[in-house]
């Protein structure tokens, strides 16, 4: 059974939306493709921290690219469960970027390991846009995590 | 249609996956609003006709005047002006990749198009368990739901791609942040998801009530919430 962890999704993608919502115009929000084909090509080599803990394992989302910039996360996995996100590349091309960056990322995180306590398989809701860092997160989630 | 789809399915089924995610391609190539070459936006402003479209148009389009019918008019296929099934088409679409996989041999899967999610089979013998997200406070559910074969669809203020109005005065309803309706199909709980959503909270409650077959959650704009008498949330 191919497990795609989709509480974690959404928490991300509520994220997403307040990120862009809050540094660009709602219109600019990248849509991501219909399906899974898009978001699940082959991972790029590289990019593991220099420390894994025992047990642990990282998963790297694709690089995708978003109006903002590259997004790009890896998964920590431990147990079939997301013990930690490391956002490997974001946009940072202006000041505005960086500050929400700071606020956002280490938010997001914490959801997203939180998100792991309620067992849910799926989640319906209103606040699901997709963006490049939803497309970096099920790509790292399609990869193996 | 500007969402992600995410399916959860059994390896063995995972061949079907692909023909699910071309089907859904296939679906937003001819369906989306957003593609000035799509079928639907060249019947909309009338370079084609319904004869010219793929068969599934027609179907499409007279399953969405049923269901305008029964919600007096609070479904629209043109809830801003141009031709728009969107509130149908999303539902439809991932209920029928649902049921590719179910042909392909899967007896056990969801398949969750942007917070719509069709389930079919169960978790392994226990029920699939759908949170339902709270607008309020992101990453947390307002309530979970269980069951076998079923079907969630959630409407709200911030869902991407369909700013609901009600057909009737263009404007956004109001009094309501999300309803969520559940039932055996996709199609008809995102459809009749997005009808209750525009008739705002009074209409909303009575209409989902009678409804057969299909229950409905609702959360107001002050943090509210209400369900129809057949609803059953489980301990999240």
């Amino acid at each position: 059974m191919r497990r795609v962890i989709l509480a974690v999704i959404g928490t991300i993608a509520g994220l997403v939306a307040l990120l862009s919502f809050k540094s660009h115009a709602p219109a600019a929000v990248t849509a991501a493709t219909a399906g899974t084909g898009g978001a699940a090509a082959a991972a790029p080599a590289g990019s593991t921290p220099s420390a894994v803990p025992s047990g642990e394992r990282a998963v790297d989302g694709n690089v995708a690219n978003t109006v903002y910039g590259p997004v790009q996360v890896q998964v920590m996995v431990k147990d079939s469960k997301i013990v930690g996100v490391n956002v490997l590349e974001q946009p940072s091309s202006t000041s505005a970027d960086l500050q929400i960056g700071q606020y956002a990322f280490p938010q997001l995180i914490k959801e997203t390991v939180t998100a792991q306590s309620a067992r849910v398989d799926a989640v319906s809701g209103a606040s699901y846009t997709s963006a490049g860092y939803i497309q970096s997160l099920q790509s790292a989630l399609d990869n193996g995590a | 249609m500007g969402t992600v789809v995410s399916f959860d399915v059994p390896g063995s089924a995972a061949g079907a996956v692909d023909d699910a995610v071309r089907w859904l391609h296939w679906v937003d190539e001819t369906f989306s609003t957003f593609r000035a070459d799509s079928a639907v936006s060249r019947l909309g402003r009338g370079e084609i006709s319904l004869a010219d479209c793929p068969p599934e148009v027609a179907s499409v389009l007279a399953a969405c005047a049923e269901v305008a019918e029964l919600s007096d008019g609070y479904f629209s296929v043109r809830p801003a002006g141009p031709l728009d099934p969107s509130g149908y088409v999303k539902g439809w679409a991932i209920e029928r990749a649902a049921d590719m996989l179910t042909a392909a041999g899967s007896a056990s899967h969801t398949v969750n198009g942007g917070g719509d999610v069709q389930c079919v089979g169960s978790h392994a013998g226990a029920p699939w368990r759908v949170g339902i997200a709270d607008p309020l406070r992101a990453g947390q559910l307002a309530c979970v739901v269980a069951g076998r074969d079923f079907a969630v669809a959630t409407s709200g203020v911030a869902e991407r791609g369909t700013h609901i109005v009600d057909p009737h005065t263009g404007r956004p309803p109001s009094g309501l942040l999300s309803v969520t309706v559940t039932g055996p199909h996709l199609a008809l709980a995102d459809a009749y998801a997005t009808a209750a959503f525009a008739m705002g909270i009074a209409r909303a409650q009575d209409w989902t009530e009678q409804l057969e077959g299909y229950e409905a959650f609702g959360i107001g704009v002050d943090g509210e919430t209400w369900q129809t008498s057949g609803f059953r949330a489980h301990p999240g």
